[in-house]
Parts: C-alpha cells; sequence; structure tokens
C-alpha cells in the first residue's frame, strides 16, 4: 500500500494543471468538483497510509527517480512514509479538503475564470506542502519549501488589482526569500560537509560533524524556519498576508504552511539536539515571539488581524516546544493549532461573509443569534486556544508548558503569561464581535443571515476535532497514555522526556488553567458591555501600531535599501554603466566623423598619402637598419 | 661602373616622376611623370640583372642566370606602350569634351 504514496500529491497537481489550464472555459460546478474532489482523493489515500504506518509501523523510503547525480552527489526524487509525514499528510489533506470545500460558497462571487484560478492555486499549494512533507531529503523539501512560498505569493495577491495586496504579497515573498536563503545554505552546508541530503544518511552520519558545523546547519535552518514560519524577526509578513482571501488566510496562513518550519526542526530534531547553542536560540526566539505578538494581538480591531498574531505567537509556542526538547509536544500542538485557528479564521470568514466585507469589530456586535452555528463554533476554537481543558489546545500547549518548566521555570512563567493573553485577547475578539448590541444600522443588519452549508459543515467537522483532538496525547497524569507520543517516538529519537512530581504537574496545569479562566472572565466581562470603541491611547496606541515594528524596519532597512537602489540607478547606472556604453558609441562616431575629413575624393590626395606612407615605411626599414644593411652587404 | 650609380639614378627619376604626379595637373605631364617612374623600375631591373649575370658570365658563358630580369623589362615596355595609347586615347576624348588637361576636372565624372 505503501508504494501508493506518490498518487497523494499526484491528484493535486492534475487538478493544478486542469483548473490552471482550463480555467476559462471550467464552470464552477466543474471547478469545485475538481478542485475538491482531487484533494478528498488524496486525503482517502493518506487515511488509508496513515493506519497502514500506525499497524506496521514501518518507515520506507520510495525511490521515483533520480533528481540530481553529481559526481559522488546523488539525489533521489523520494518520498519518505513514517509516522511524522503520515501525521501531516492527514493534517494537510484533511483540513485541506475541509478549506476547500468551504471556500466553494466563500469564494463564489467571483467570476469563472477568477474562481477556476483560485482553486488552481490551491491545489498547487496542496501539492507543494505535501512534497514539503513527504520528501525523503532536504532537496525536496525545499522544493515543496519553495512551492508554499510561491503560492502563499499567488494568493495573498489573488485580488490582483488591488496595489496594498500586492505589496503585501511581495512583503510576504521577499521575507520568506530572506529564510530560505539560509534554508539553501544549510544544505550546501550538509552537502559540503556530509555529501548526502538524505535524512536517514544525515542522520546516520551526523555524528561525523563538528559542533561548529552542526551549530552552523542548525542555525541556518532555522533562519529558514523563521521565515516560513513568522518568528521574530521575520514575521511581520503574515499579518500582512491577511490580504488574501480569508480560506487562504486559513489553510496558509494558520493551519499548514507556517507549520512548515516545525515539521522541517522536528524532521531534523537529530541535528537539533546536538548543538545546545542552537536549542537555547530556538526557545529563546519562539518565547519572545509568542509574548510579543500575544502583546499585539490585545489592541487589533481587525478580526482577521487578531488572529494572525494569535498565528504567530502560537508558532512561537511550538518553536518554545522545539527549543526545550518537546518534539512530540510541538507537533501535537501543530496539530491541535491546525485544527482551532482553522476553525477560528473559517468562522472569522464566515462573520466577514454575512457581513458583506466588513472586518472591523468595532461596527459587529452581537452576532450570537444571528450566526448561531459560526458563534457556537467559534466559541469553542476561542476555548480551544485558551487551554481549558478538555479541549485539544489544553493538551497540546500543557505538554509544551510543563516541558518548558522541566528545562527553565521562567520560560514557564513568561509562557504562561503569553498564555493568559493569549485567553484574554480572544475572548476580547468573541465578546466584542458576538456579545452586546450589533453597532451597525437596522438595515445592515437585516441582510446578516448564517452562512450557506458548505461553508458551516466544514465548521463544525473542526470544532468537533478541536475539541476531541486533544484525546489523541492525553498524559499519563490525566489517566491516558500519550498515544501520539507512542506514535511519533521512531521519528522524534531526540526526544528529551521529562520526569516530574505528579504534585508538580497538577501546579503547572492549575495555574495555568486558573490563569486562562481569569483571563477569560475579565476579557468578556469588560468587552461584552463597553467594547473598545475608540483608538487607544498611550501604551495601548504603541500595542495597536504593532510595537511600530513595521515603521521601524520601513526606515532601517526598506528605505535605505530604497536609497540604495536610486543611488545604483542614478549613479552606477546612469552615469557609470550608460555612460561607458553611450561613450563607445559617441567615440567612434566622432572619430570617424574625422577621418571621413581624409578622404576627399581628389585622387591627388590619396596618391599623396600613399606616397608618405610608403616614404613612411622605407624610413621604418631604414630605422631597423635593414635597407642599410642590405645596401652595404650588396657592395 | 659600380652599381650605386645606376640606383641613385633610379631614384632620383622615380622621386621626380612621383613629384610630377603629385604637383602637375595637367594630364600629359602627368602621363610623362607615370612613364617616367616605368623607366626609373626598368633601369633598376636590368641594373640588377646585369650584376647579377656578371659574376656567372665570367665562369659559363652560356649560362644564362640573371637574365629573366631583362624579359620583365620588355614586358613592362609593351604594357607601357598600350598603356599610353589606352591613356592618351582618354586625355584625348577629355579635351574634346571639356577643352582642358586639367586632371581636377575629372572629378566631375560623377554627374
Amino acid at each position: 500500500m505503501n508504494t501508493l504514496v506518490y498518487l497523494i500529491p499526484l491528484f493535486p497537481v492534475i487538478g493544478f494543471l486542469i483548473l490552471g489550464l482550463g480555467r476559462k472555459s471550467l464552470s464552477k460546478t466543474l471547478t469545485i468538483f475538481l478542485g475538491c474532489g482531487t484533494i478528498f482523493t488524496s486525503f482517502i489515500i493518506s487515511v488509508v497510509l496513515f493506519l497502514n504506518v500506525k499497524n506496521h509501523g514501518a518507515m520506507d523510503v520510495h525511490s521515483l527517480f533520480t533528481f540530481i547525480q553529481s559526481g559522488t552527489l546523488k539525489i533521489d526524487f523520494a518520498f519518505q512514509v513514517d509516522q511524522l509525514s503520515s501525521l501531516f499528510l492527514l493534517i494537510i489533506t484533511g483540513v485541506g479538503f475541509l478549506i476547500h470545500l468551504y471556500s466553494s460558497a466563500y469564494m463564489h462571487e467571483e467570476n469563472a475564470e477568477h474562481f477556476a484560478r483560485y482553486f488552481a492555486y490551491l491545489n498547487l499549494f496542496i501539492f507543494s506542502m505535501l512534497l514539503l512533507v513527504l520528501g525523503a531529503n532536504y532537496v525536496i523539501m525545499f522544493i515543496g519549501w519553495e512551492g508554499v512560498g510561491l503560492c502563499s505569493y499567488l494568493l495573498i495577491g489573488y485580488w490582483f488589482k488591488n496595489d496594498n495586496y500586492n505589496y503585501a504579497a511581495k512583503k510576504a515573498f521577499i521575507m520568506n526569500r530572506i529564510g530560505d536563503l539560509g534554508f539553501l545554505l544549510a544544505v550546501f552546508w550538509l552537502v559540503n560537509k556530509l555529501g548526502t541530503v538524505s535524512y536517514s544518511e544525515v542522520f546516520a552520519t551526523a555524528h561525523q560533524l563538528s559542533t561548529f558545523d552542526v551549530t552552523a546547519i542548525t542555525m541556518l535552518l532555522f533562519v529558514g524556519a523563521m521565515g516560513k514560519s513568522a518568528q521574530i524577526p521575520l514575521y511581520t509578513w503574515l499579518p500582512d498576508a491577511m490580504a488574501g482571501p480569508t480560506p487562504v488566510s486559513a489553510l496558509i496562513h494558520a493551519a499548514t504552511m507556517v507549520t512548515a518550519g516545525i515539521y522541517m526542526i522536528a524532521r531534523s530534531n537529530v541535528l537539533y539536539n546536538m548543538s545546545e547553542f542552537t536549542m537555547h536560540v530556538v526557545a529563546i526566539i519562539g518565547l519572545a515571539t509568542a509574548l510579543f505578538s500575544a502583546t499585539i494581538a490585545i489592541k487589533q480591531n481587525d478580526i482577521k488581524k487578531v488572529l494572525a498574531y494569535s498565528t504567530v505567537s502560537q508558532l512561537g509556542y511550538m518553536f518554545l516546544g522545539l527549543g526545550v526538547g518537546a518534539y512530540t509536544g510541538a507537533v501535537f500542538h501543530v496539530m491541535t493549532h491546525a485544527f482551532f485557528k482553522a476553525l477560528l479564521f473559517l468562522a472569522a470568514g464566515s462573520v466577514i461573509h454575512a457581513l458583506h466585507h466588513e472586518q472591523d469589530i468595532r461596527n459587529m456586535g452581537g452576532l450570537k443569534k444571528k450566526l448561531p452555528i459560526t458563534h457556537l463554533t467559534f466559541l469553542l476554537g476561542c476555548i480551544a486556544i485558551s487551554g481549558i481543558p478538555p479541549l485539544s489546545g489544553f493538551f497540546s500547549k500543557d505538554e509544551i508548558l510543563a516541558a518548558a518548566y522541566a528545562h527553565n521555570p521562567i520560560y514557564w512563567v513568561l509562557a504562561v503569561v503569553g498564555a493568559a493573553m493569549t485567553a484574554f485577547y480572544m475572548f476580547r475578539l468573541y465578546a466584542t464581535t458576538f456579545l452586546g448590541t450589533y453597532r451597525g444600522n437596522s438595515e445592515q443588519a437585516s441582510h446578516i443571515n448564517e452562512s450557506p452549508k458548505s461553508m458551516t459543515i466544514p465548521l463544525i467537522v473542526l470544532a468537533i476535532l478541536s475539541v476531541v483532538g486533544g484525546l489523541v496525547g492525553v498524559p499519563e497524569i490525566l489517566g491516558g497514555n500519550h498515544q501520539l507520543h507512542h506514535f511519533l517516538s521512531s521519528v522524534l529519537v531526540s526526544e528529551k522526556t521529562h520526569h516530574m512530581p505528579h504534585n508538580t504537574e497538577w501546579m503547572l496545569m492549575g495555574i495555568s488553567v486558573t490563569i486562562a479562566v481569569i483571563a477569560i472572565l475579565f476579557a468578556v466581562n469588560k468587552f461584552s458591555k463597553k467594547p473598545e470603541l475608540n483608538d487607544a491611547e498611550g501604551l495601548g496606541k504603541i500595542l495597536s501600531n504593532k510595537w511600530y515594528v513595521d515603521e521601524l524596519y520601513d526606515k532601517f532597512i526598506v528605505h535605505p535599501l530604497n536609497n540604495i537602489a536610486v543611488f545604483f540607478k542614478n549613479v552606477i547606472e546612469k552615469s557609470g554603466i550608460d555612460a561607458a556604453v553611450n561613450g563607445v558609441g559617441k567615440f567612434v562616431l566622432y572619430g570617424s566623423r574625422q577621418i571621413r575629413l581624409i578622404q576627399t575624393g581628389q585622387v591627388g590626395t590619396y596618391i599623396l598619402l600613399m606616397v608618405l606612407a610608403f616614404v613612411l615605411m622605407v624610413l621604418i626599414w631604414i630605422n631597423d637598419g635593414y635597407i642599410y644593411r642590405f645596401i652595404t652587404n650588396l657592395f | 661602373m659600380p652599381i650605386s650609380y645606376y640606383l641613385i639614378l633610379a631614384f632620383t627619376l622615380f622621386t621626380i616622376g612621383v613629384v610630377g604626379v603629385l604637383v602637375r595637373r595637367n594630364a600629359i605631364i602627368v602621363f610623362m611623370s607615370i612613364e617616367l617612374m616605368l623607366n626609373a623600375v626598368n633601369l633598376l631591373l636590368v641594373a640588377f640583372s646585369k650584376m647579377h649575370h656578371a659574376g656567372v658570365y665570367a665562369a659559363n658563358k652560356a649560362s644564362t642566370v640573371g637574365t629573366d630580369a631583362q624579359l620583365f623589362v620588355f614586358f613592362i615596355m609593351v604594357v607601357a606602350a598600350v598603356e599610353v595609347s589606352v591613356g592618351l586615347a582618354i586625355i584625348v576624348m577629355l579635351y574634346r569634351n571639356t577643352h582642358s588637361v586639367d586632371i581636377n576636372f575629372l572629378n566631375r565624372l560623377k554627374n
């Protein structure tokens, strides 16, 4: 059965080709059928594959053909099926299918050609993401890595007539490229030192690497992860990426693509475990991002921006988990986060859809009655992300928090502060949107209707997953046996297990849950009656302006770069290169104009010149003594 | 007689010819100057030929080594005669048309 693995990415790419090439002639119904059908087929195969791996457990690599062969370096186009990749396959195709289904209603007002273009991009994205997780070596992963970046660019700039959206798309692409450079350098480094890029060989021979090499490689890979997974300092593209359609934000910028960095580090856990330094950096960057973006999320008023910063913050938690060696916890959080964050985004999309593209939560309020299904699912998503038991977010976040405590209690304290902020801003968002009274006029209110079935069904499915998804990783202390941990143990071999007294564990859980509950009650109480409608002041103003990081980047990076570009354009290009090229032309023109004067058309002049030249030649000969010697020899 | 005499004479004639071509505008004079240059070359050919032949002739009276140049001279004289007849014909036609033998009138041919 595992030999059918190549079918999983094959279907989306076929879908992409048909939709992309036939977008002008396909009807919308056919587009939906093709777009969703291909992903659903992949999902079915992924499920079968997953069950197969679960029951038989063997890791195997399927090589389709030799991709690159140069000297001793041989890179196969190979897929690796193991516990980690099969789990990601399920998340990508499963959540991907639900979001495709949702999109079919959400995007229905687009005309047929652009509708098909949208689904083509989405299918291409799923294909790239599948390559990323299925690849059996870093090069195949890199193809997927670049592919998802491209699709992210295409989908953020989907409404390409809006310049701001194009700007956001470019920003995302360029930020990602900075990270990709790090990834690429790491791959080159591996090739140089080990002469191989395939996972099994790299991990088997990793002990030959010096500490410096391993640190450099892991740090460079982490730079790639920073770009793709939106960590400080390369995170600013993700909030701007909300310019894309909402289902895209749910799929790419919350559930799947941004978790590629976590997948990559979890996959390379053997390498990361060899470098203490990198692990510290990963943990600190993750924690800093988690806290920093949580503070920004508190003061955002765009429903999607809050969720975007929340995503950045949750990704920070995942990196914290990776940094303290809780690889399973990080992957677990990727999974639960994929459920509840996709849910939250889709529910937000449902709100936006119902309110005819209104995204400012200050203009919402009181939607609880109008949108019952959206309300309920959104609420479940909020509870899940806030880490309230027994919803999924609790288990995964608790595992990361416990590992952080075992590593360094200060990490734990900061992470709990971040978790409290998470609960606070999520329920600020919930209360401002759904509770209280509607703040639009009555005419607008009469147009608000619950979204169609193809949008609510994915919401319901994801809500159920958000509620029960955590049960695959119930820790021992709560009577479970952490199936996910056992399932992944053969891949995540460097997992740091920590044993704490049960009392401590109960205490940690109790504190984090209590704090989250207090934050929730406080937020609901505060914002359901009196939402913040005015512009923030003081510290709030700094937060609502995102700590002015974008302005800072503009001033210190973008502007100097622009100025350098202007300098190069005006000085180097115009007076350097252009001047040299034009100068050659002008010199030839001028020279020929002067030389042309010699040709008078008078035979006499030509003869004179001929004679003069002849005399000159003779003089040269004489100077050489040639003629002189010839004549003297003669006599 | 040393060959340098012949050489100096030939150079002088040739130079007179060159200068004549360059400075005179009368077509007939230019023509004569060209003949002068041809004959200067002829003189050189004959002189060198004689010089070469002299040494071999002393040893072997039947030898013809070094006499080829004298044959060339005849060729040149024939060619020069042909050229003169054509050239003079052109000059006659020129005179008929322009009532002048000034070579600077030749640039009007282009119209």
